[in-house]
């Protein structure tokens, strides 16, 4: 029993940790990313979309491009229209979910689910996305702090204005951190739908959301982020795994990790503190 | 004039991106916009739909307002207005027969709105106390709540033998349809609820310009920092603002319960917390703009109906979510030009 809690905690973690990834990526640079759940969503579909016209490669260069384009449009809005960032993500989210289920009846003709999927390898510790996403993790560290681009992104979140006066190309550098959160929130969805063999409606169940709790339990840094994101999806194996003892009070333990981002927001962050720019216009 | 600019744009470019997927799957825009109209304000039926359908989209943008004026997004108008017509639909049919219809519905109305201000002052606590953002929060108290109730409403607790919903409230504590009054309506599931949708609109609109209480949310939610120097304590804004929004959306459901279902059934509000800020942000979170908002997205919803045999219901969707973004992208630039 232990064996596959931890097997499914890692399973369950990818799409966690592929968000709260680019997450950092958009918030680093000062843009709030509320609509990493729609990013996760749209990544899913199209990862179905890719897989049942060409098959699984094609299903992941699919996700990572269409969740980047709708980044781009998030990253478009805040950035060059001075839009609000949180009303802006919870627009891109509602068009994401419009969307894919309107995808899914124009290609699919159903309202709930695509059809089966070829999925990747047997077992999490097989998945190529598993060692995938643990390199991306060490990559985005080294990205954030030792690269040029780390610095320019880190810089526009904390000092625009300094940045700017450096010659940063400020704006031009945010959207890009924008749109790297949309192909890394992407390939988390593209997971979503080919371990699950399927794409179906709103996938995403609020995995976004959480995502964003572990960005700021894990001060927005990549790979304290990605522990926060092994601790969501423990809860939720955890979860998953009690409901089959606890089958009178299933409702009960299906709230464990929803629970658990609420106390953790609340309480146990002490003083992380955000990019000093985070969400300004 | 100014404040027509963006809902204006916005409504343009909901049109052509409309255009653009009915032509996408292969049909002619003028064809489907001409049914839509027709299965609408075409007929009584088709109008009283539109207000049946427009009054919780009033009632939840609203809601949404009245969090958003004190600089507060308030998307947990799900949890909260189920919890709010679960307590309405329980102290609906618990009341004795007899009870006259004044006291049973404001007994009902009462407990709904009490529900929903609890459900919505929790992450309005969180917030103010410990700081975490009210939008995840909102968001986790949903999938909460809303798993409560799936455990509430089950045979042998509240729910009927056999069933997922709860027996009905009784006769006096319902909100009578409108076309019992004006037959044109053709048997359309509007209520007299739309009018108290109105009254809540006239009653925002009141506290916010004449009270107390109103001043210090709005003051806050323009500039906290300048507030809190006033004098204005930010925590109590926080948690009255998250409570007060949370009522209205108790409102929701018991508008529900009282003037369609007349029971509880689990599951009856696909995704209203977001048309909520859809509503206000078109409405640009005035009443007025709210009441006219939700008659749009009233058409927009009912036409989905009429229109789903030529293109799939899902379009509408779409449409609604461009609305926010071209209402939210158009509105700060607005601003820009306003302060410059």
């Amino acid at each position: 029993m232990i064996g596959t809690l931890l097997l499914q905690t890692l399973a369950l973690a990818i799409p966690y940790v592929l968000a709260a990834l680019g997450g950092v990526f958009s918030e680093r640079g000062g843009v709030i990313n509320i609509a990493l759940e729609g990013m996760l969503l749209t990544g899913a579909f199209f990862a179905a979309l890719g897989a049942h016209a060409g098959g699984t490669t094609l299903g992941l260069v699919a996700a990572v491009g269409a969740s980047a384009a709708l980044a781009g449009l998030h990253g478009l809005l805040c950035v060059r229209f001075r839009a609000d960032h949180v009303a802006a993500g919870l627009g891109i989210n509602l068009l994401a979910s419009g969307l894919t289920r309107f995808l899914l009846m124009a290609c699919f003709d159903s309202a709930s689910n695509s059809p089966m999927l070829p999925g990747m390898g047997q077992g999490v510790l097989a998945s190529p996305m598993l060692w995938g996403t643990i390199i991306l993790v060490a990559l985005s560290h080294v990205a954030l702090a030792r690269t040029p681009f780390g610095l320019r992104l880190r810089a526009a979140g904390e000092h625009p204005q300094a940045a700017h006066s450096l010659g940063v190309p400020v704006d031009r550098v945010k959207i890009c951190g924008v749109i790297a959160s949309g192909a890394l929130a992407g390939l988390g969805g593209a997971f979503l739908a080919l371990d699950n063999h399927q794409f179906t409606a709103e996938m995403s169940a609020g995995r976004g959301y959480i995502a964003l709790a572990a960005v700021i339990f894990g001060k927005w840094r990549p790979v304290p982020v990605a522990a926060a994101c092994l601790l969501f999806a423990f809860a939720d194996a955890l979860q998953i795994e009690l409901q089959a003892v606890l089958s009178g009070y299933k409702q009960f333990v299906q709230i464990l990790p929803y629970a658990l981002t609420l106390a953790v927001l609340a309480g146990f962050i002490g003083r992380s503190r955000p990019p000093a720019a985070l969400g300004a216009r | 004039m100014r404040e027509l600019v963006a809902p204006a744009l916005a409504i343009a470019v909901c049109v052509l991106v409309g255009n653009l997927l009915i032509l996408a799957v292969g049909q002619q825009p003028l064809e489907v916009w001409s049914v839509l109209a027709a299965g609408t304000w075409g007929n009584g039926y088709g109008i009283g739909q539109v207000l049946f359908k427009a009054t919780p989209l009033a009632l939840a943008g609203l809601s949404v307002a009245i969090a958003l004026n004190a600089g507060l997004f308030n998307i947990g108008a799900e949890g909260q207005l189920s919890l709010g017509a679960l307590a309405t639909a329980v102290v609906g049919l618990a009341l004795p027969r007899s009870t006259p219809w004044p006291l049973a519905l404001f007994a009902a109305i009462g407990a709904g709105v009490i529900a929903g201000a609890v459900v919505g002052a929790i992450p309005g606590v969180l917030k103010a106390r410990f700081g975490a953002h009210e939008v995840i929060g909102t968001i986790m108290l949903n999938f909460i709540v809303l798993a409560l109730i799936n455990w509430l409403v089950a045979p042998g607790r509240l729910a009927q033998p056999e069933s997922q919903s709860t027996a009905p409230v009784i006769a006096a504590a319902t909100i009578p349809r409108l076309s019992s009054f004006v037959p044109a309506l053709g048997g359309s599931a509007a209520s007299l609820a739309a009018l108290l949708a109105v009254a809540v609109a006239w009653l925002t609109h009141f506290g916010f310009r004449r009270t107390t209480l109103g001043y210090e949310l709005v003051a806050f939610g323009l500039r906290p920092a300048a507030a809190e120097a006033g004098g204005i304590r930010a925590g109590r804004v926080i948690v009255v603002a998250m409570a007060l929004s949370g009522g209205v959306a108790g409102l929701v459901g018991a508008n529900n319960v009282l003037g369609y279902k007349h029971y509880f059934e689990a599951g009856f509000s696909g995704g209203i917390g977001f048309m909520g800020l859809a509503v206000a942000l078109l409405g640009r979170n005035h009443p007025l703009g709210i009441l006219l908002a939700a008659l749009l997205f009233g058409t927009l919803s009912q036409g989905a109906l009429a229109i789903n045999g030529v293109v799939p219901k899902e379009l509408i969707d779409v449409l609604q979510a461009i609305v926010i973004l071209a209402v939210v992208a158009a509105s700060s630039d607005v601003l820009r030009r306003g302060t410059r």
